[in-house]
């Protein structure tokens, strides 16, 4: 099975530039090749999860380790990566679907497969790579085309969000290289699982760095004090990009990372698992505030990614502080299914919900809801799938969000958060008036005045908003403990039993 | 310790530049002397007092070399410095049709 | 965009392919000396750099050439990605990136298997990239200026 870990890579960078060179002699080659592409990343990741246990390890060039010390860049696969690993092409597939259609308007069509292939290199480059200055190299691939993804209309509003977007992106990477600086000289090497075996015990080295990355990879994870470019850029982008960027952008180059440092490099700390813990409150908080207060649909959408993903970190954030403080495993393994499953969830249903509001904007060439309305009758998939994803991300059963959000609370009360277990329902409240709001508006209010006559958008996409509305539907099954056990349940083994990283890796 | 102090001072030149400046290009100079002071210290890091070039040649001492691995990150962190550095430029640029400026103050077509 | 002065001309005339064969040197003798694809593919644009700021250029065939250069650019990606590919389908134990030519004798020109390979590759690529990205910018500007 090892052998076919490097594939993860060489198949998405291979396709973009076999789509630069045939794409301009076959029209619409790249859609195809893109298809294909990502059709067999997602059967490839479902083959491995099914097929192999524990953690798979691979170095490139072959170069055996010298004594105990890894020399070969490595690749790591494990239950954390397998999970991400299937977001990333799952939905990346479904949102290149949706593409088809979407991107006829642009003259530069053949570029944007191009670069959305690129980007699914990167992020895989990213989950897959076990050495941290690959993870860098990769983070700047998947971030770069993503500038250029989101100023793809070249509008004003989508260059000035994007140069946004690149200035605090640069000052991440800036900040994120700076800290493999410091681990570099701390440890003299750049392999995860061999730093954790390093790192000097200097509690105050430590936590510098660790506030680096945490800053770096909070800038790109937009959380909290670090969001200010998430709502502009993720609005202004096309709406299939809003949805890749939204739905698995940040959690591949942003929370993956986190995770994995946090939990797989340095020891657990408790300085650093309290600020994790308040700053993924704070942005559940803060980004459900501001939601509401959104008129651009897409730009409410932004908002509410922050106050999901915040729903992420501060799940994870319970589970470190249990850690820390040697509590009980279980109720620490509980906190870290709900975080990993509503990052799943949160995945499916809010790309399909940017996919939604793409839908109408293709239709109506309106964002504002305002000037919307009505459009239940005329659009009735997007209508219908928009209202069950916002059902799902409000945490109503029978849906996947729902069950997400009952584990993160259930996890809060049995860790005797109290305090944050009430925030989380208070919020989810929250949630659901923005969400009527948005259906409200969109969908149901008197209807708005439009140039032209309105009808509902072509096959493809709403072939690709059905399917995630279905599988915002079957993800609800993940909770029956055989499939959670097979799914989920290795991505939390790799979060609890955190220091076995580096023995399962280097052996 | 004191040119990883003047590394410390160039970072912050170009933070202060990128914070304070209100020029669409002075931002982009801010960015790419942060980038310099990080590219600098990495290269601080791999250095040894009196030491040689890590090549494989007829006097190369196995102990007195300076470390070749933060050489090779820096090569890779110029090429994305200069992939972002470009394409920042081409923003710029495409910018400055649309508004017909490079003040930030006046480029604010987004809010909330 | 205008030329420059026919001192300039003749010089850069005179420059440009020593340049460039210097880029190509430094390219070449990547495994033996400092340097390698990436500078060596730097140098070798400045080449053309050099004689598209000297003698100037018409904006149609610019245009040209950055879509020729693309398709270079991609082309030698894609050479690098097949390179680093075979190791997976000839070398026996499925190795990405390995390097199973004869290595030859240290110090050679001939000599460290795949590696002189890939720095052609890379120095291909590099020098199609940056004359890309300068004509780009050209380009842009010029429409600016109209």
């Amino acid at each position: 099975m090892n052998a076919w870990i490097p594939l993860y890579v060489v198949i998405p960078l291979a396709s973009a530039f076999i789509m630069a060179i045939l794409g301009r002699l076959v029209k619409n080659m790249g859609k195809v090749i893109l298809l294909i592409e990502l059709l067999f990343l997602t059967c490839l990741t479902l083959v491995f999860i099914l097929n192999s246990k524990g953690t798979l390890s691979y170095n490139v060039g072959g170069f055996p380790d010298v004594g105990d010390i890894p020399i070969a860049i490595y690749m790591v696969m494990d239950g954390l990566t397998k999970l991400l690993l299937l977001i990333i092409s799952a939905v990346g597939f479904i949102t290149a679907l949706f593409s088809i259609s979407y991107t006829r308007e642009y003259t530069a069509e053949r570029k944007f497969y191009i670069l959305f292939s690129l980007m699914i290199a990167g992020m895989n480059g990213m989950v897959i790579s076990g050495d941290i200055f690959n993870i860098y190299v990769f983070l700047e691939i998947a971030a770069i085309s993503s500038y250029i993804l989101v100023a793809f209309g070249v509008e004003k509003h989508q260059l000035e969000a994007s140069f946004k977007y690149q200035v605090l992106g640069c000052l991440a990477s800036l900040l994120i290289l700076l800290a493999i600086g410091f681990i570099y000289w701390g440890t003299g090497t750049l392999n995860i699982a061999d730093i954790s075996r390093q790192l000097p015990y200097s509690a105050n080295f430590i936590k510098f760095v660790s506030l680096l990355f945490l800053v770096g990879f909070g800038l790109k994870a937009a959380i909290f004090p670090f969001h200010s470019w998430l709502p502009d850029a993720h609005s202004s982008a096309p709406s299939p990009i809003s949805a890749m960027l939204s739905g698995v952008l940040i959690k591949a180059i942003g929370l993956y990372v986190i995770f994995r440092l946090f939990f797989n490099m340095f020891a657990l700390n408790a300085d650093i698992a309290m600020t994790i813990l308040v700053l993924g409150t704070l942005s559940m908080i803060i980004g459900g505030l501001m939601a509401i207060g959104q008129w651009d649909m897409k730009r409410l959408l932004a908002y509410s990614s922050i106050s999901q993903m915040g729903y992420v970190v501060m799940a994870v954030g319970i589970g470190m502080t249990i850690m820390v403080k040697d509590g009980s495993k279980t109720i620490a393994a509980f906190a870290f299914l709900g975080a990993l499953l509503h990052l799943l969830n949160h995945s499916v249903f809010k790309s399909l919900l940017f996919l939604n509001a793409g839908a109408v904007e293709y239709s109506t060439g309106i964002r504002d809801m305002r000037k919307l309305g009505g459009l239940a009758e005329k659009m009735p998939i997007t209508s219908k799938t928009s209202l069950i994803a916002s059902l799902s991300i409000s945490g109503i059963p029978p849906f996947n969000g729902f069950f997400s959000k009952l584990i993160i609370i259930l996890a809060a009360v049995r860790a005797h958060y109290y305090w944050l277990a009430f925030l989380a329902v208070a919020v989810s409240v929250v949630t659901i008036s923005y969400f009527m709001k948005f259906q409200k508006y969109i969908f149901y209010n008197k209807p708005g005045e439009y140039d032209n006559q309105i009808k509902e958008v072509p096959a493809p996409m709403s072939i690709a908003m059905v399917i995630l509305a279905l599988l915002c539907l079957m993800l609800s099954l993940m909770v029956i403990p055989s499939i959670r056990d097979q799914f989920i349940f290795p991505a939390v083994n790799v979060l609890i039993k955190n220091l076995q990283y580096s023995t399962a890796v280097l052996g | 310790m004191i040119p990883f102090i003047l590394c410390l001072i160039l970072f912050l030149i170009g933070l202060y530049g990128i914070i304070t400046q209100k020029n669409l290009i002075k931002i982009i100079i801010g960015l790419a002397i942060m980038e310099y002071s990080v590219n600098l210290f990495l290269i601080m890091i791999g250095y040894i007092e009196g030491g040689t070039a890590p090549i494989f040649a007829e006097k190369f001492h196995l102990n007195n070399y300076v470390d070749p691995l933060p050489q090779a990150m820096i090569l890779t962190a110029i090429v994305i410095g200069l992939a972002t550095t470009a394409l920042l430029l081409a923003m710029a640029i495409r910018l400055y049709r649309k508004y017909g400026t490079f003040d930030i103050r006046k480029i604010n077509s987004l809010k909330g | 965009m205008k030329g420059m002065t026919i001192i300039v001309r003749k010089v850069t005339q005179f420059i440009a392919p020593i340049i460039f064969l210097f880029g190509l040197y430094i390219v070449f003798y990547g495994h033996l000396t400092p340097g390698g694809g990436f500078a060596g593919g730097v140098i070798m644009a400045s080449a053309f750099i050099l004689q598209i700021l000297a003698n100037g250029e018409i904006l149609d065939k610019l245009r040209q050439e950055e879509s020729g250069l693309e398709f270079l650019e991609s082309g030698a990606i894609l050479g690098f990605l097949i390179i680093a590919g075979l190791g997976l389908i000839i070398s026996s134990s499925f190795v990405f990136f390995s390097n199973f030519i004869n290595k030859g004798i240290v110090g050679k020109l001939l000599s460290a298997g795949m590696i002189p390979l890939e720095n052609i590759i890379v120095g291909t690529e590099v020098c199609a990239a940056i004359t890309t990205i300068f004509i780009a910018l050209v380009v842009f500007k010029d429409e600016v200026a109209l």
